[in-house]
């Protein structure tokens, strides 16, 4: 008989939680993107990430960077497979900075932290990469493993936003 | 709680960093040619200045690079 094998992800079952929010903290657990590691020099600046040719192209340090995609497979991409390391999830809403910012150090006032930047750091005690998209509109990348600690701690955080 | 400044992500919270002891001492150039003792001096003998102290500093939750940091130890101030 034949198998049929079916992708998961990390926050598969998490969409009925998420719903229960106001738009203006919505969180959703974004479809698979595929990940890449590539290694070497890079022209990217430090803390951000751009729209390339089919992918987005995240800084992670001085000869690191993250492709991802939600449509191209690793080998379009090129650098090595990452994907099965992070999962995703994006935040948006008239509330979305206000949440992150009771959680992480950075500071994420759009002057400094604006569409287009990206950083590696701590949002609870989970470490993630941040993505800001535009204003009041993020994507964070966090450990699979992770995941549901972060999605508990996203909701325990958007407690007072409730209706 | 400080900000400590990584060299390639910037100013940075504290917790985000893992601290690497001294820094700059040199890896033997010839192990096999040690003693017991010049090889336990390597591995765990350290400077233990009160001052200004050359440290390898670690950004662990950022973006993983090592660097070297120079902090006083009696007031806890990063200088670069
Ligand atoms: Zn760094």
């Amino acid at each position: 008989m034949a198998e049929t094998l079916t992708r998961t992800g990390a926050l598969d079952g998490w969409a009925a939680r998420f719903a229960e929010l106001p738009d203006s903290v919505a969180l959703l657990a974004e479809p698979f993107h595929t990940m890449t590691s590539v290694r070497g020099e890079t022209t990217l600046r430090p803390n951000t990430w751009v729209e390339e040719d089919g992918f987005d192209a995240v800084w992670l340090g001085p000869d690191e960077v993250l492709r991802t995609s939600p449509f191209r497979s690793a080998a379009e991409l090129g650098g090595t497979d990452v994907s099965a390391q992070r999962t995703t999830i994006r935040l948006r809403g008239a509330h979305a900075r206000d949440l992150l910012e009771t959680g992480c150090a950075i500071d994420l006032h759009p002057r400094v932290f604006g569409a287009g930047s990206a950083a590696v750091t701590l949002l609870g005690q989970a470490n993630v990469i941040l993505l800001c998209l535009g204003e009041n509109d993020y994507r964070i990348l966090v450990r699979s493993s992770f995941a549901a600690y972060l999605a508990e701690w996203l909701l325990d955080a958007a407690t007072e936003y409730r209706g | 709680m400080q900000l400590i400044e990584c060299p390639y992500c910037g100013p940075r919270e504290e917790v985000e960093f893992h601290y690497g002891g001294q820094a700059g001492v040199a890896y033997p150039a010839d192990p096999a040619a040690l003693t017991d003792e010049e090889w336990g001096r390597f591995v765990f003998v350290r400077a233990n200045p009160k001052g200004r102290f050359e440290e390898r500093w670690s950004h662990a939750a950022g973006c993983r690079r090592w660097f070297t940091a120079v902090r006083d130890t009696a007031t806890y101030r990063f200088s670069r």
